[in-house]
């Protein structure tokens, strides 16, 4: 592989965090994005012709589609898609060594109680830990209820029929120029069907399921919950991940049949080069219900609008997030709520805290038309200003039409005065330990809804936050 | 009282000016506390005592223009709000701040570990214990444990919290700003009880009050009236009750003669 310019150039801005790999992979996409590497995805797959044209005609829309600055933050502008690699394969995955790791970063590891070879994973030295024989008890345990939870790949491979029935359903290639750009290069994801009336016990981790491979950059993830069942899904992890990529688009689709169940939580902490542009989005029929539990932290620009198309008569969906953003950060969040049925009930709680100059942004869009009847909606978000110079903004777009819905929005800004900081601090607090109690006590109703050991991990992580953004 | 107070058991305040918005509000500002003793001050609205009360605490607002303060020897005016409050100061605030979503027990349990060493932890079972009993002499229910940090407390709620505050905290120096005021008369005896179940020959108070009748129920050993940025008059207990029936103008009219 030349050393051309165009390449360093990619190597620098990829290895912002201090980090550099290794550029003799004997077997990558190369740079750039065209139908050729698009192509040599879909051969390093062995992928069956309707998904290589699915492939090639989502780069065209990708392609086709303007960059959505006219509503979103100009600073997508500064993505250069050409100095990107879309796919390395599993065994020319990036190494370094652990000497290699800043300082910070080790110490970041340490005070949020990370074992030893978690911490060399998490930060890129080793391949992989002993995620590889959690996942696969997981699997064995759960497929003898005929649950499948495998990788998209083995999904698409294994489970054609199944997979390809609700595949691009629930959110179409051309929904955004980055759906459209994860459908033609995405790969890594899970896939995961559980048969009707089966009640998944234990939340399905993908932290394991990745792990075992490697973070995925283009993720395509596919749940499909039949006619009565329930699974909860996790999905990352609190640890920072020190990421050489900057540009992270996944995709995310549920499909909850007739009376069942989905809960999807996420908590990720991404560190600040980091573009991850996400399109998650549910599907949930008659009296089904689906909760998506949100936490953000990091990333350099993250826009994220989980959604929930009320499909069934008394479907019901939920968006519950918290976002933080901190100085050089922007959380540009939301939730969007699809009501096409009768009766069908969504709720969105949305808090976000804006440090330093960091800035949250929620977007919700409700949309409920006249044709329907008792449908109802309830919206709360709440946004905490620790200064002066952050900064937070709300868009909501509520179109309810008909007269027999009930629809209620509500939304605060508060801020962590210089008196309460003082208050506090008279008490024997640090200023960062004030800071980080206010915004604990701020979040504190919603972690309340995350599994015990993510709202633990969630406080250390808000602490540690906190504790960097004073001066 | 007549002999020389030990330096390194009292808080000492010399000569200090303090200045808002280039406002001078205390002038040349004396007094000392020895450990032991409960000392008031007394003065008309506007004569710096809430002042007073926010630079020993060290509010940012405020700029110290000249003189010091030692509390034990040690200059109190170098030293961060957090770290004077963990070296043994403690106010009690006129109007204590609201800490949506943190419980008091998270607060002052927080407060407590944050004058611990790195690594030791503290014992849940014991601290509650220790605050129930606390709250009972307060006569506060065990719900307020639970409930954020003085949010819909009614005003001798918040001062009774406050009062609670210090007693887990068990400062050297505690100033009382106005803590009277809102409280009615239950309550004020109340929170005075807890007072003066603290006072102790390690401990010092000076107690910020504009009238006297706190004093009936905490009663001071000195009685300081301060009129425009000093202190014009000390005196024993009596002082407060001349105060009271004589008004604050005649302080004014013997400082005029």
């Amino acid at each position: 592989m030349s050393h051309d310019s165009a390449t360093l150039e990619a190597v620098q801005i990829e290895s912002d965090g201090n980090f550099s790999y290794p550029e003799d992979y004997d077997l990558d996409a190369g740079y750039g994005l065209n139908a050729g590497v698009v192509d040599y995805i879909s051969n390093v797959k062995d992928e069956a012709d309707w998904l290589r044209d699915f492939r090639q005609r989502a780069l065209k829309v990708f392609e086709d589609k303007p960059m959505p600055t006219h509503w979103a933050s100009r600073d997508l502008e500064n993505i250069h898609f050409q100095n990107i690699r879309y796919y390395l394969a599993k065994k020319q995955r990036a190494t370094r060594n652990w000497e290699d790791v800043p300082d910070d970063v080790k110490r970041t590891f340490e005070r949020l109680g990370i074992p030893e070879k978690e911490r060399k994973f998490l930060a890129g030295v080793e391949a992989q830990f002993d995620s590889e024989a959690a996942y696969s008890n997981i699997k064995d345990e759960v497929a003898k209820d005929g649950v499948i939870f495998v990788n998209s790949t083995e999904g698409l491979r294994e489970h054609p029929e199944l997979f390809r029935k609700w595949f691009g359903k629930v959110i179409p290639t051309g929904d955004n120029k980055f759906s459209a750009l994860n459908s033609a290069v995405f790969s890594g994801g899970s896939f995961i069907y559980v048969p009707p009336g089966v009640k998944v016990r234990h939340p399905l981790q993908a932290y394991f399921r990745i792990n075992a491979e490697q973070f995925g950059q283009f993720e395509r993830t596919l749940i499909i919950v039949d006619e009565g069942a329930e699974v909860t899904y996790m999905e990352g992890c609190t640890a920072p991940k020190f990421d050489t990529a900057t540009l992270h688009s996944a995709v995310v689709e549920l499909v909850a049949m007739k009376d069942a169940k989905i809960q999807y939580i996420t908590v990720q902490n991404w560190s600040n080069n980091v573009f991850n542009l996400v399109t998650k989005r549910a599907i949930a029929h008659e009296n089904a219900e689906v909760r998506w539990i949100d936490c953000n932290i990091g990333s350099r620009l993250t826009m994220k609008y989980p959604g929930v198309v009320m499909k069934g008569r008394k479907a019901r969906g939920e968006v519950i997030s918290i976002a933080l953003a901190n100085t050089g950060q922007h959380q540009d969040t939301g939730a969007k709520m699809i009501h096409a049925a009768d009766e069908t009930t969504s709720n969105v709680v949305s808090k976000s805290i804006s440090v330093g100059e960091g800035r949250s942004t929620y977007r919700g869009q409700v949309h409920i038309p006249r044709h329907l009847k008792g449908c109802r909606n309830n919206t709360e978000c709440d946004a905490l200003l620790i200064n002066s110079r952050s900064r937070t903004d709300t868009y909501p777009a509520i179109t309810v039409r008909g007269n027999q819905h009930a629809v209620q929005h509500e939304a605060s800004v508060s801020q962590v005065s210089a008196e309460q900081i003082f208050y506090m601090q008279q008490r024997g607090l640090s200023e960062g330990e004030a800071m980080s109690l206010s915004v604990n006590g701020f979040v504190n109703d919603l972690v309340r809804e995350f599994p015990m050991e993510y709202s633990v991990e969630l406080k250390r992580l808000i602490d540690l936050e906190m504790e960097g953004s004073v001066g | 009282m007549t002999s020389e107070p030990d330096i390194s058991r009292s808080l000492v305040i010399k000569d200090l000016s303090v200045e808002i918005d280039g406002r001078e509000i205390l002038k040349g500002f004396n007094l000392t506390v020895p450990k032991g003793e409960v000392h008031a001050i007394m003065g008309p609205n506007g004569t710096g005592k809430s002042t007073l009360a926010k630079v020993l605490a060290g509010h940012e607002d405020y700029t110290v223009t000249g003189g010091q303060v030692l509390m034990d020897g040690i200059d109190l005016l170098a030293m961060s709000v957090d770290e004077r409050s963990r070296a043994g100061m403690f106010l009690a605030f006129q109007y204590p701040n609201e800490i949506p979503g943190v419980s008091n027990a998270n607060f002052i349990r927080a407060a407590r570990q944050a004058r611990l060493p790195d690594g030791e932890e503290i014992d849940a079972v014991a601290f509650y214990k220790e605050m129930y009993a606390k709250m009972a002499e307060l006569e506060m229910d065990k719900s307020f444990t639970g409930r954020s940090v003085n949010e819909g407390f009614s005003g001798g709620e918040k001062k009774r919290n406050e009062i609670l505050q210090m007693m887990m905290l068990d400062p050297k120096y505690a100033v009382l700003d106005e803590t009277d005021s809102g409280l009615d008369i239950d309550a004020l005896k109340v929170v005075a009880q807890g007072v003066n179940s603290l006072r102790s020959k390690d401990r010092g108070f000076l107690v910020i009050t504009h009238y006297q009748r706190l004093l009936s129920y905490i009663v001071p050993d000195i009685v300081h009236v301060m009129w425009d940025g000093r202190i014009v008059r000390s005196g024993g207990k009596d002082l407060a009750l001349e105060l009271e029936e004589k008004g604050y103008e005649w302080v004014k009219e013997e400082l005029a003669a």
